[in-house]
């Protein structure tokens, strides 16, 4: 484990970029378009995974809750189990970064946003049938209704933003 | 090789391949797996209304959202060129429990009676994009995380915060199902 931010841990409550919940650890300059494209990339091949595996299907989500199907636990299992094996790897070889950067790991404080947000978003994950990552590949899937669902997400955001210092954390 | 790749995918090679984002994006740059920071981007880059949640170096973390345009576009490639020819599968007592919540099941990843642009006028509109869209964004920045941040990166680090996040979401989505959704839809 790293404990290079731990300066930050005293406010449960988060400061940029440790509050952020994935930030960029990066220190070597990026420019915005020739440094982050290769981002592009790596969300277009994810995009496809989640339409070639119907993650960003509504029934799927259904099937999901109502304990009809696996596919969804196998999916997210899967990947906790590939990306634990890759976390720990990295930390054991202590494999750098292509800059040669050491990477970063932050460990994440409790705060009682983890059990009431969490719930919150539980509830409109079955309504919606998606997380984030799904509003925008339904979205590029040609469902554009789910536009006004993406904006509603970002107006949700942007009202726990205002409200943050009043919500019990 | 076109003929395979348009089958729907199994759940053991995009579990791999999610799972495997994660070590891609901390080689590429030390950058951190997690989607709903984007929205929090799209605030601090276009609305930030000087709340101190939002005033933050957006540009820095923009690599996030080059990530979801990313998703965005993969949603088209895989739609309109590598497009499952046969209707979606569903299972049958799934497809029972929302014929009798008068949810027709269609063979398209979504179901149009409720998403489509004719229902967002209505009261499952309101529902369906509004509400459930608000909980999306305010619930996964409140509970510091979605499925990818929490539930994948998250656990991946052994973070037991992020346990408990991820069974609250599940928690939520049972909630949702089973007790709110049989009236929602009576509404």
């Amino acid at each position: 484990m790293q404990h290079t931010k731990d300066e930050f841990v005293e406010t449960p409550v988060i400061d940029h970029p440790v509050e952020c919940e994935s930030p960029n650890d990066q220190v070597a300059e990026e420019s915005l378009i020739g440094s982050n494209i290769k981002y592009l990339f790596v969300g277009v091949v994810f995009g496809i995974v989640f339409v070639k595996a119907e993650i960003i299907s509504w029934y799927r989500i259904q099937e999901m809750f109502r304990l009809h199907s696996f596919h969804m636990y196998g999916v997210i299992g899967t990947a906790v189990v590939v990306g634990m094996i890759s976390v720990f790897l990295i930390k054991k070889f202590s494999i750098k970064t292509m800059q040669g950067e050491k990477v970063i790991f932050h460990d994440k404080q409790f705060h009682w946003g983890n059990v009431i947000g969490a719930l919150l978003f539980g509830l409109g994950w079955a309504i919606t049938g998606a997380c984030p990552g799904p509003l925008f590949a339904q979205i590029g899937s040609g469902f554009l209704v789910v536009i006004v669902t993406l904006v509603s997400a970002v107006a949700g955001t942007w009202v726990y933003g205002l409200l943050r210092d009043k919500l019990p954390h | 090789m076109l003929e395979i790749l348009r089958q729907p995918w199994p759940w053991y090679v995009a579990g791999a391949m999610i799972g495997l984002t994660v070590p891609a994006l901390l080689l590429l740059g030390n950058k951190h797996f997690g989607i709903s920071s984007s929205l929090r981007h799209i605030c601090a880059a276009c609305i930030p209304a000087n709340i101190p949640f939002f005033k933050y170096e957006w540009k820095k973390e923009a690599w996030n959202l080059f990530f979801v345009v990313g998703v965005l576009l993969g949603g088209t490639v895989a739609t309109y060129f590598l497009s499952n020819p046969d209707p979606i599968v569903v299972s049958g007592k799934t497809v029972a429990a929302l014929q009798e919540l008068n949810i027709e099941v269609d063979h398209e990843l979504m179901p149009a009676s409720i998403f489509s642009f004719e229902n967002l006028f209505s009261l499952r509109g309101l529902i369906f994009f509004v509400i459930g869209g608000f909980l999306v964004g305010f619930g996964t920045r409140y509970g510091g995380g979605c499925t990818s941040g929490h539930a994948i990166m998250g656990l991946s680090n052994l973070q037991w915060p992020s346990l408990i996040a991820t069974c609250c979401f599940m928690a939520g989505g049972f909630i949702m199902v089973h007790l709110l959704f049989p009236w929602l839809m009576s509404l």
